[in-house]
């Protein structure tokens, strides 16, 4: 069986609609046939801005983990809570699936996203012919589990909702949450720019 | 120029030829095993319908407090726009702009969009946005959050449960009813055939 990519016989998948259609010659843009939607045969400059989605949120990983994402005010005091701590309080009192469930979504998968993204684009920047197959898988894992990230910007939003019971008890968000809501969306971008079918690519092929 | 026939795989662009499939079958790419489409018929029906109960249960997730908290009395109630709106209040205004995207703002986008290109098509009509409306849902889906919000309702009712009464309300439990609805409606929602059964509304306009 002769194996041909679409860019190779000179046609374009559509990115929205996924028609098949062959641009006109010498077309510097053109637009989808049946959708309208732009066309381009690989995503435009897909590594350059996955590198700088990724560098960005790197960054922001720091102040997002160190900075306390909730200000909890009571008759006993005011306690700062950063993700981890957030995490240690859920464990130590008592309920460590859930602790377990909030370390993995916001501090795990965050790391875990940053890293295997790096080597996603470093591996398709070099056009390496390892593991196309699981390193695709990779990439459709890390678009499926990237939103759970979310979920402690979540949390952090229906407590100050609930809890503000003038003195005896105030929650309010901490700029740990605006860098925490940061990374995760950055991580997210970074993953939408990245064209898994670079993983496949042998030759250059014009882009955007 | 087009190849009716033939489709790319999205994710590796191998090309290859479309095959018929048995009902509830699906293709899947030979070389990065994705899987390229599904065989269904009649989705549409069946997604408007889902569509229809989603929007439903949005409504009532929306009117009614997600949860309720009782300390010494004192009782207050939250609904999405109202957290988004505190927290805006307290000087964290962008978290509060995207937890009322990803939460609000993205799902409502999805349902309105849905109902409007399904309904019309379930009709045979074609008004023009159709093609725009649908690949505007297609760009909302990965943005709108609702299982993780409701996820993160969880984990806060667990941790204030310790400090006070914690309520859960008719929001709450209509909201884990849009989860599995919209779910349903994105797993039954063929888009192969919506985009199909545009380009022959296109091709031959209705008279």
């Amino acid at each position: 069986m002769i194996e041909a990519t679409a860019a190779q016989l000179g046609l374009i998948a559509c990115h929205v609609c996924e028609l098949v259609s062959r641009p006109p010659a010498r077309a510097a843009a053109c637009a989808c046939p049946r959708c309208g939607a732009r066309l381009y045969s690989r995503k435009p400059d897909s590594i350059a801005r996955t590198w700088a989605l990724l560098m960005a949120a790197a960054i922001l990983y720091l102040p997002a983990n160190i900075a306390p994402v909730m200000i909890t005010t009571s008759i006993f005091g005011t306690q700062r809570d950063t993700l981890l701590s957030g995490v240690a309080y859920l464990w130590t009192s008592g309920s460590w699936p859930l602790a377990v469930l909030v370390f993995v979504a916001s501090i795990l998968v965050p790391l875990l996203k940053l890293l295997a993204l790096s080597y996603l684009a470093a591996t398709a920047q070099r056009r390496s012919r390892v593991r196309q197959r699981q390193r695709t898988r990779l990439y459709r894992m890390l678009e499926y589990i990237g939103r759970w990230s979310m979920l402690d910007v979540f949390v952090v939003m229906v407590l100050v909702a609930l809890v503000n019971v003038g003195a005896l008890a105030n929650i309010q968000a901490g700029a740990g949450a605006m860098w925490f809501g940061a990374v995760v969306v950055l991580t997210m971008l970074a993953s939408m720019s990245f064209d898994p079918r670079l993983i496949w690519d042998r030759a250059k092929y014009r882009d955007g | 120029m087009k190849h009716s026939t033939l489709i790319a795989c999205h994710e590796c662009d191998l090309l290859q030829r479309e095959v018929a499939l048995p009902p509830g079958g699906k293709a899947i790419c030979p070389r990065c095993t994705a899987t390229l489409y599904t065989h269904s018929t009649d989705s549409i029906d069946r997604v408007l319908a889902l569509v229809l109960a989603a929007a439903l249960l949005f409504a009532i997730g929306n009117l009614f407090p997600v949860v309720s908290m009782e300390i010494q009395g004192q009782r207050t109630e939250a609904l999405v726009w109202q957290g988004a709106w505190r927290l805006h209040q307290e000087g964290e205004t962008l978290v509060g702009i995207l937890v009322f995207l990803t939460a609000f703002i993205f799902p409502l986008v999805q349902i309105v969009g849905l109902l409007a290109i399904l309904l019309p098509l379930r009709l045979g009509l074609t008004p023009h946005y159709l093609v725009p409306a649908f690949r505007t849902v297609e760009q909302a889906k990965p943005w709108s959050m609702v299982e993780v919000f409701m996820l993160g309702v969880l984990v806060s009712l667990v941790k204030l449960a310790h400090m006070a009464t914690v309520i859960p309300g008719v929001g709450m439990w209509a909201f884990f009813g849009l989860i599995i609805v919209l779910a349903w409606a994105s797993s039954t929602l063929n888009p192969h055939e919506v985009w199909a059964r545009l380009d022959v509304l296109e091709a031959e306009p209705a008279p």
